[in-house]
């Protein structure tokens, strides 16, 4: 348990680096942390403003005319949670490969200044989702009690294989190339954009596959249909996330030795 | 063994496999085995007490870097161990991973907190830091506005913001302007008082010699010599001028001093002697006297020139005078092997008080590293007396004379 010390003792230098890096993301832009907001908005605005025409007939058990976008965002901020953690954690230690080759620290403070600031990222996210909610007229349930528990798991989730993948990529860049692909396609199997309901018959069982699609759903029972979300495949993905995470913890062990050398 | 540092056994070898996927099989198979193991480093075993400094000198691809960076912890050393006591403050190549858009003061923050600092403990510091790295208002700046000079002082500055109890410095130093050279020289003394032990790279043999007890001399991945940092540097010299046939002896002489003697031997000296203004072989001369030094050398082979050169080092080895007869155009050409020939060097023996030596080199030219007959370090040793002067401090005699005149009344 050593490395809980070493997170205690460097807890200011997390901090600094979650701070630093909201810094210099927006040092030299003019509306600065409003960016990080304004991005995955745009995308909602867009898939909103493209697909509610196509989509917005067949979303059952809701009232509000905006429905879609409702529908959109909800889905949005819990992808975009785990795509974020996801993808820097993918090329966490080449990103820091000139420091952890200069200075000795504890590596584990790495996974946990992306998950901070991705965090802050996405809490804000969700904040000005809320209040866009509010503004089309539809509020928040009691339902969202169950969202730190989808979080956390989402987070499980998006370190664990970040991390495992995070350390093949130091050694197989490939997998760094392949990933935003990979991830794409991965986006568009998931129930984000369009309604589970408009998949064609059989489709069903390939999606309960998906890791990702517990997590979405239950994104979409807290926010849309304000409900209870089915925590047993909450649970499920989230015994997968902690044997990734021991699967990266035992991966990033062996390959520490070699890392520092090829970086 | 139990000093400030203890390093045992060293080893550190990069793997090579056939491909990347047989290196992650290896992690999880054991029967696995890289395809080729380059080792850099082979059984390193030295130990640093506490307070003192110790230089690691050797040429390029040496392991000199690979060394310190095991020793600081950002590699891991493949067999062996590094056991340290207290805390490592390292200052490897330069910047230390600043982030060139955020500023000075940002980054100190953020490179004091990657050494384990925290925030209380940086505000009490971070005045001397921004007092010591002397670079006024670009201390508000992004980073990438600076000069690798500003950057350099920024990053002692913070390496050093706290007495460490052992400070690695790899090369750094000799990026930064020679007042910041001095400062920092200043403060490692200071450091070194209070117990801190030092590790140093450097090429510069006279930062080696002016700052470390002790040297290191680093080969091909091993351990050549642990000694003297005379002894060593000059064998590190002789090293680099090393080619095929060549042949480096050290002898130790009568006065405890080691003679290095290297090079092909196509010439060789095969006598040095100093006479004083009397004509008398000296091994005490006066401040100021009239001196010869008659070096004969003989021709063993047949060579396009022959340059004789000599130097002057005082008791720490730094030279003090040094020239050739390649820069004073006396240049022999095609000597005749089996001949001897003795030359002559008169000069004033205008140096401070104390014990010197002679070093010779026989080359071709103006340097030793095209071709090296012969390299004499400590040729001959001989002691400076203030005889007829006044009493003065340093290490050279400059007629001087003191004029006072009295105003007032």
């Amino acid at each position: 348990m050593s490395w809980i010390r070493e997170l205690y003792y460097y807890r200011y230098f997390i901090r600094t680096s979650i701070v630093n890096e909201f810094r210099a993301r927006f040092v030299r832009s003019r509306l600065g942390a409003a960016w990080m907001i304004l991005n995955p908005l745009a995308q909602v605005v867009i898939f909103a403003f493209i697909l509610s025409e196509v989509l917005s007939a067949k979303l059952p058990g809701i009232e509000n005319k905006y429905a879609y976008a409702i529908y959109l965002m909800a889905g949005t901020v819990g992808w975009s949670l785990f795509a974020e953690i996801f993808n820097r954690c993918l090329t966490v230690f080449i990103d820091n490969g000139n420091t952890m080759k200069k200075l000795a620290f504890p590596k584990s403070t790495l996974p946990v200044i992306v998950v901070g600031s991705a965090l802050v990222n996405n809490l804000l996210l969700l904040v000005s989702v809320i209040v866009i909610f509010a503004m089309l007229g539809h509020t928040v349930s009691s339902a969202i009690l169950w969202l730190p528990f989808v979080m956390i798991v989402t987070i499980a989730f998006a370190v664990g294989l970040g991390l495992f993948l995070g350390v093949l990529n130091v050694f197989i860049r490939d997998i760094g190339q392949i990933m935003p692909i990979i991830l794409q396609i991965w986006y568009w199997f998931t129930p984000v954009v369009y309604m589970e309901a408009i998949l064609p018959k059989g489709y069903g069982k390939y999606i309960a596959l998906n890791p990702m699609y517990p997590i979405i759903s239950a994104y979409h029972n807290i926010f849309v249909f304000q409900k209870t979300p089915n925590m047993t495949g909450i649970g499920v993905i989230g015994c997968i996330s902690a044997g990734l995470l021991l699967l990266a913890v035992f991966v990033y062990r062996r390959a520490s030795a070699e890392m520092v050398d090829v970086l | 063994m139990s000093g400030a540092l203890d390093v045992n056994g060293v080893a550190k070898a990069y793997r090579q496999y056939k491909g990347e996927i047989q290196r992650v099989a290896s992690w999880f198979v054991p029967n696995v085995y890289p395809a080729k193991e380059t080792w850099v480093l082979e059984d390193i075993s030295f130990s640093l007490s506490p307070g003192e400094a110790v230089g690691i000198i050797g040429q390029n691809g040496a392991g000199k870097s690979t060394l310190l960076k095991i020793i600081t912890g950002t590699t891991k050393p493949t067999n062996g161990s590094v056991q340290v006591k207290g805390k490592i403050a390292a200052i490897l190549e330069l910047g230390m991973g600043f982030n060139p858009d955020l500023t000075g003061r940002q980054n100190v923050y953020h490179s004091a907190g990657l050494m384990g600092y925290t925030s209380e403990q940086i505000d009490t510091v971070i005045n001397n830091i921004e007092e010591f790295a002397e670079i006024g208002k670009y201390f508000e700046d992004p980073v990438r506005t600076f000069s690798s000079g500003m950057q350099m002082r920024v990053a002692f500055a913070v390496a050093t913001a706290f007495r460490p109890d052992i400070l690695i410095i790899d090369e750094a130093l000799s990026v930064g302007d020679s007042y910041f050279q001095h400062k920092s020289f200043d403060r490692i003394r200071e450091f070194r008082e209070q117990g801190t032990s030092l590790l140093f790279v450097s090429h510069d043999k006279g930062a080696i010699l002016a700052l470390c007890d002790r040297a290191i001399l680093l080969d091909k991945g091993h351990l050549l010599r642990d000694g003297d940092p005379e002894e060593i540097t000059d064998y590190y010299n002789a090293l680099i001028a090393e080619k095929a046939n060549s042949t480096i002896e050290q002898v130790v002489m009568g006065n405890g001093g080691i003679q290095t003697r290297s090079g092909t031997a196509e010439a060789k000296v095969i006598e040095v002697a100093l006479y004083n203004a009397k004509g008398q072989v000296a091994e005490y001369v006066g401040v100021g006297e009239r001196v010869e030094l008659r070096i004969k050398v003989k021709v063993y082979q047949s060579i396009e020139t022959l340059v004789l050169g000599y130097g002057i080092k005082d008791r720490l080895g730094q030279v003090m005078h040094g020239t050739n007869t390649w820069h004073t155009k006396q240049v022999i050409n095609k000597p005749n092997v089996g001949s001897e020939y003795e030359f002559v060097i008169a000069f004033q023996a205008n140096l401070g008080v104390g014990s010197y030596s002679i070093q010779t080199a026989l080359v071709d030219r103006d340097t030793h590293l095209t071709a090296n007959y012969e390299w004499l370090d400590l040729a001959l040793v001989f002691n400076v007396i203030n005889i007829d002067k006044v009493h003065f401090a340093g290490c050279m005699w400059i007629e001087s004379r003191i004029t006072i005149e009295e105003y007032g009344k």
